[in-house]
């Protein structure tokens, strides 16, 4: 059972399944040994653990020194600061500790740094949505339809249901043959020439443009039902082709994963194949897959081009996925932006209020999947 | 180890379709209930579904129109994709949608392509939805900005760059000019106010304008947004920006007044509605086809030439009586005097003016189903 | 059916469970092949009238490739760009969440970038032309001031920020939930004994992640790095409203007069096209397709290579 991926530089003796506790940050630094009874040392000397958090604030103070006898502002402050730190931190730990712990230092800052930079767009992105949404969303914006509406009022009960049933149909249609895929590339594909013809076009897959995958979707459904076809399926099988190869790379990265060992201790019980997949390695890879399955949901829930092709904009509740348009959030936020009416105030809070809620869906439905993943997983540790 | 199969897996997307079916058991909190209450207006109860699809420039004005029209018809239900003028008459030619919108006529091709849609018919075109084009700019210190043709296209092709430039001086003597650069913003997507901009630069700019008239911007350089939206928040956003847009739309930001003969013009629905009623229809065109060029040149007092005047199109003849009722219900009440005041109170387009509404209601009147 | 199944693979005794299971999945990935074969069909057929095409319908170009190469150009320049930034803060943020930060606060954090994935393309694209772009535009001038000698930011300097650079940035913030979700999953499933074994030889928590982590987890990151490319590939509304596109070929990344890229154009001018346009526009979509190919084909040739080495 050697897998394409295990590296062969490591003994295959690892388990994830044990039920140790990750490695506390702080026991890093292998500095315990404290006598020294032999001339050779066993320990060199290390910095106080409080030696970040001292260059932190030095820098900080530092950096707000410059800033104040210059007239800076907010940002230039914390560039200076940062700076000051992930230079003066290395420099103090090269001349107590050694270069490799210096090296360790460094690493340790540009972790964080990158950690914080990613962060700060994307809480900004988070509050903005927040500040402008929360406002409009009661009772009568979740359960009414724009039908007959104009001016203000009015809700999204349409566009909910509308996405919620088009998603669905998607992820029943994908998660299936992705899983399906994955389990085949892993499993069963091997180095054959199918398995990396699949490797290779679920990566193309994934560089499909929404937009055009939406006009497939509807080139399709013309040679069925004739031109100006609009259903909400449609749409579920533009999404789909969006889905299916996040759904195969997260869930054939996931099953790599699993370790051999157990699927050898299966096959050595007697277990045939099938099961020892369906039972021992998709339950060890649960909790990634769902990782993966609610990631691709995510990124397809929100796609507008597509659905704006097949599956049309209603002002009224449409919930017969094969028939007539179908109205989705993304759809719905497109069009309260671009064309808000006048005056346009009505419009675009509608439009920030749906985006909250589409991605209150999104949270529920990561929150739902995480709960059953745990509740189905083998407990591993982690 | 756990005890897991198959079923666990199945479980979660079972849970969802069963509350999703929960859900789908009750229907929109404003939807239950109407049908068969409000009085039908018209002699004959419609019902059925009807399809739409064109110009997102309609989008707002056909969302009054769809309300009122639903109102009175409660077993109706009117759609309208706003999925683009162009993408609007092809699915009307290809059968797919009973109607259109578009922000530009049919050219010959796509008329003789018609018949073939409309049971041998040509089919019919009639103004709906008049909106004024507002130069609109964000200029610290200066409010009342005037530009004619000619300076506006010298500003649009990229040959001013600074906001004192003695053009514009002359065009505004009484106010004070920063010496800031200018940011032209034009649509980065295909659009019919492109297409009218660019035309009335062209015809009113006294040959400053070089380029054809388009409905993609045919310059390259410059700043460029999509859809009004776009162009209005890069306008807000930016410094020395000025940009061109729907009036109705231009909420907080400054218009220019535009030459029209001697006299400066502020962007108005009136002003706009007099051009129309003033230009000329389309050389060779069947009687009930409203096709309009628009006079850009004109000298009238208060018409304000810069305006996009977008056209429903339909079929005479449909095959089926009830949806050629329907058509000919919606479209009547759109050019009628209520549905242009609804678009004018929710879209802010220019009512048609008597003389066109009256010709327009006659031209859909006609609709009818085909006799066989 | 028999067929199907991949004999020197398994070693277990052939049972018809084992037979449908196995051709179950086969099946599956060959709908994958199907549905691929479809849509590239789909696109020759639909988009082969254009490469004869003339001016008109090229959106001005005088020939195919007149029109689709600046678009192929912006297209790259920014989905390079945006991995440029979105790589190796995603792998920051993922070994934050799987070995730096305290586990109560890499939990709810590794939930909160996964929701990001979420925000409708069109709420980033909102969020980018009508508020990020504006914040960058101090940073912009301040760049075509002190840095305007490099091509790069000769200038000048965009008055609202709707620039090409702008654009990568929000599609890194696109891709950095797709690239973390999957490398923290996988430098989560590191052997813990790995780990261990090379912190008790007295590594540091680097030489540790470069060691034990990264080498197991590189097909993953590899994997998560290409689908973050996807979404920087193919991304359309976004793009088609932050950036402020004028069709022009330039390295110059701050200015208001920017390339285009396939998909925003296709979005930008799908709507009103007919015609040939329509032909146009889908031969472009062809073009981005055969650009994954290649773009896909290099990165796993590279992978292939860099493993052989490492073996």
């Amino acid at each position: 059972m050697a897998r394409a991926k295990t590296p062969s530089t490591h003994s295959a003796s690892s388990d994830s399944l044990s039920e140790e506790q990750p490695v506390p940050a702080q026991s890093a630094p292998p500095e315990t040994a404290s006598r020294r009874t032999t001339p050779l040392p066993l320990s060199h000397p290390t910095l106080p653990r409080w030696a970040p958090w001292l260059v932190a604030g030095i820098a900080a103070a530092a950096a707000g020194l410059i800033a104040l006898t210059l007239g800076w502002g907010l940002v230039p402050w914390a560039f200076l600061a940062v700076v000051l730190y992930a230079v003066a931190l290395p420099v103090w730990s090269l001349l107590v500790e050694n270069r490799r712990a210096a090296t360790d230092r460094v690493v340790s800052t540009l972790v964080w740094v990158a950690f914080a930079l990613a962060l700060v767009p994307l809480v900004s992105l988070i509050e903005t949505v927040l500040v402008n949404g929360l406002g409009v969303i009661n009772g009568q914006f979740l359960t009414y339809s724009m039908r007959n509406i104009i001016g203000p009022g009015g809700g999204i009960y349409h566009a909910i249901m509308g996405t919620l049933l088009v998603t669905l149909a998607a992820a029943v249609i994908s998660v299936p043959v992705g899983l399906l895929t994955a389990i085949y590339l892993v499993e069963y594909g091997g180095r054959g020439h199918l398995a990396r013809t699949i490797t290779f076009l679920v990566d193309v897959m994934t560089g499909i443009p929404s937009i055009v995958a939406g006009l497939f979707a509807y080139a399709l459904f013309l040679l069925f039902f004739g031109p100006g076809v609009r259903m909400g399926f449609g749409g579920s099988i533009a999404l789909s082709l969006l889905m299916i190869p996040i759904v195969v790379r997260s869930c054939e990265e996931m099953i790599k994963l699993v370790p051999d060992e157990l699927r050898e201790a299966s096959y050595a019980l007697g277990v045939p194949k099938w099961r020892t997949i369906v039972k021992v390695v998709l339950p060890t890879a649960m909790a990634g897959i769902i990782t993966g399955v609610t990631l691709a949901i995510a990124r397809v829930i929100g796609e507008t081009a597509p659905l704006l092709i097949i599956a049309g904009s209603t002002d009224s509740l449409n919930l017969n996925l094969f028939g007539e348009r179908m109205m989705t959030l993304p759809v719905f936020i497109y069009y309260s932006f671009t064309q808000p009416g006048v005056p346009p105030e009505y419009g675009i809070e509608r439009a920030w209020g749906a985006a909250l809620v589409l991605i209150a869906i999104v949270m529920a439905l990561n929150l739902l999947a995480r709960l059953l993943g745990r509740f189905f997983s083998p407990k591993t540790g982690r | 180890m756990k005890r897991t199969s198959f079923r666990t897996v199945v479980a979660p997307a079972a849970t969802l379709v069963a509350m999703s079916l929960a859900l789908t058991a009750c229907g929109a909190g404003n939807e239950s209930g109407t049908s068969g209450s409000a009085a039908a207006k018209s002699d004959v109860k419609l019902s059925g579904t009807l399809n739409g699809a064109g110009s997102s420039a309609q989008e707002a004005a056909q969302g009054a129109w769809q309300s009122g029209f639903q109102s009175a018809n409660p077993d109706v239900t009117v759609n309208y994709d706003p999925v683009g003028s162009g993408g609007g008459r092809e699915q009307f030619l290809a059968g797919g949608v009973d109607f259109a919108g578009s922000d530009s006529y049919m050219d010959d091709e796509e008329l003789a392509k018609s018949k073939d849609a409309c049971n041998g018919d040509t089919a019919i075109e009639v103004p709906n939805y008049v909106s004024p084009i507002a130069l609109v700019y964000n200029l610290e210190g200066v409010d009342n900005l005037q530009l004619s043709a000619k300076t506006a296209a010298d500003i649009f092709s990229g040959k001013i760059t600074k906001w004192n430039d003695p053009e514009i001086t002359a065009d505004n003597p009484d106010a004070k000019l920063p010496g800031d650069r200018i940011v032209p913003v034009h649509r980065s997507d295909e659009s019919g106010t492109s297409a009218n901009f660019t035309d009335w630069m062209s015809k009113a700019g006294e040959g400053a304008w070089t380029a054809e008239p388009d409905s993609v911007w045919p310059i390259k350089g410059g700043e460029g947004a999509q859809g009004t939206s776009g162009v209005i928040d890069a306008v807000t956003n930016g410094k020395g920006t000025i940009g061109y847009a729907d009036d109705s739309q231009a909420g907080d930001l400054s218009t220019a007044s535009i030459k029209v003969g001697d006299a400066w013009v502020a962007p108005s629905a009136e002003g706009a509605a007099k051009v129309l009623d003033i230009s000329k229809r389309v050389d060779g065109r069947a009687e009930n086809d409203m096709a309009m060029d628009i006079d850009r040149t004109t000298t009238e007092a208060d018409a304000y030439p810069l305006l996009l005047a977008s056209y429903l199109i339909a079929c005479p003849t449909y095959k089926d009586k009830a949806k050629a009722n329907l058509v000919k219900g919606y479209l009547s009440y759109i050019v009628s005097s209520d549905g242009q005041s609804a678009a004018a109170k929710t879209a802010g387009s220019a009512p048609l003016s008597s003389t066109l509404a009256e010709e327009a209601a006659a031209a859909v009147d006609k609709i009818s189903a085909a006799s066989s | 059916m028999a067929s199907s199944v991949a004999p020197t693979r398994s070693r277990a005794k052939q049972r018809a469970g084992d037979r449908i299971f196995a051709g179950a999945t086969r099946v599956a990935g060959v709908i994958i092949l199907v549905a691929l074969a479809g849509v590239a069909v789909f696109l020759t057929v639909e988009g082969f009238p254009a490469f004869g095409a003339d001016s008109t319908a090229l959106f001005g170009a005088s020939s195919f490739v007149g029109f689709v190469w600046p678009l192929l150009f912006g297209t790259l320049l920014a989905a390079f760009l945006a991995l440029l930034i979105a790589t190796p803060l995603s792998l920051g943020v993922a070994l934050v969440i799987s070995h730096y930060a305290p586990r109560k606060l890499a939990r709810p954090v590794g939930y909160a970038v996964d929701l990001l994935a979420a925000v409708p393309s069109v709420v980033y694209g909102l969020w980018g032309s009508a508020y990020f772009g504006t914040k960058l535009v101090p940073i912009y001038e301040w760049l075509e001031a002190h840095l305007g000698f490099l091509p790069f930011f000769k200038g000048p300097a965009s008055a609202t920020g709707r620039t090409i650079l702008t654009a990568a940035i929000v599609l890194a913030i696109m891709a950095i939930p797709i690239i973390t979700a999957i490398t923290r999953e996988v430098f989560l499933q590191t052997p813990k004994l790995h780990e261990e074994a090379a912190l008790a030889l007295g590594a540091t928590r680097w030489e540790m992640i470069r060691m034990a982590v990264f080498p197991y987890a590189r097909s993953g990151i590899v994997s998560a790095v290409m689908l973050g490319l996807g979404r920087a590939l193919g991304e359309t509304m976004a793009v088609a409203m932050v950036l402020s596109a004028s069709g022009v070929i330039t390295f110059n990344l701050i200015s208001s007069t920017n390339p285009s890229t396939i998909a925003a154009n296709i979005a930008l001018q799908f709507p009103e096209a007919t015609g040939l346009k329509v032909n146009a526009l889908i031969a472009s979509g062809l073009v981005l397709f055969v650009i994954t190919f290649a773009v896909n084909f290099a990165a796993r040739a590279i992978v292939a290579r860099a493993e052989k080495a490492h073996q």
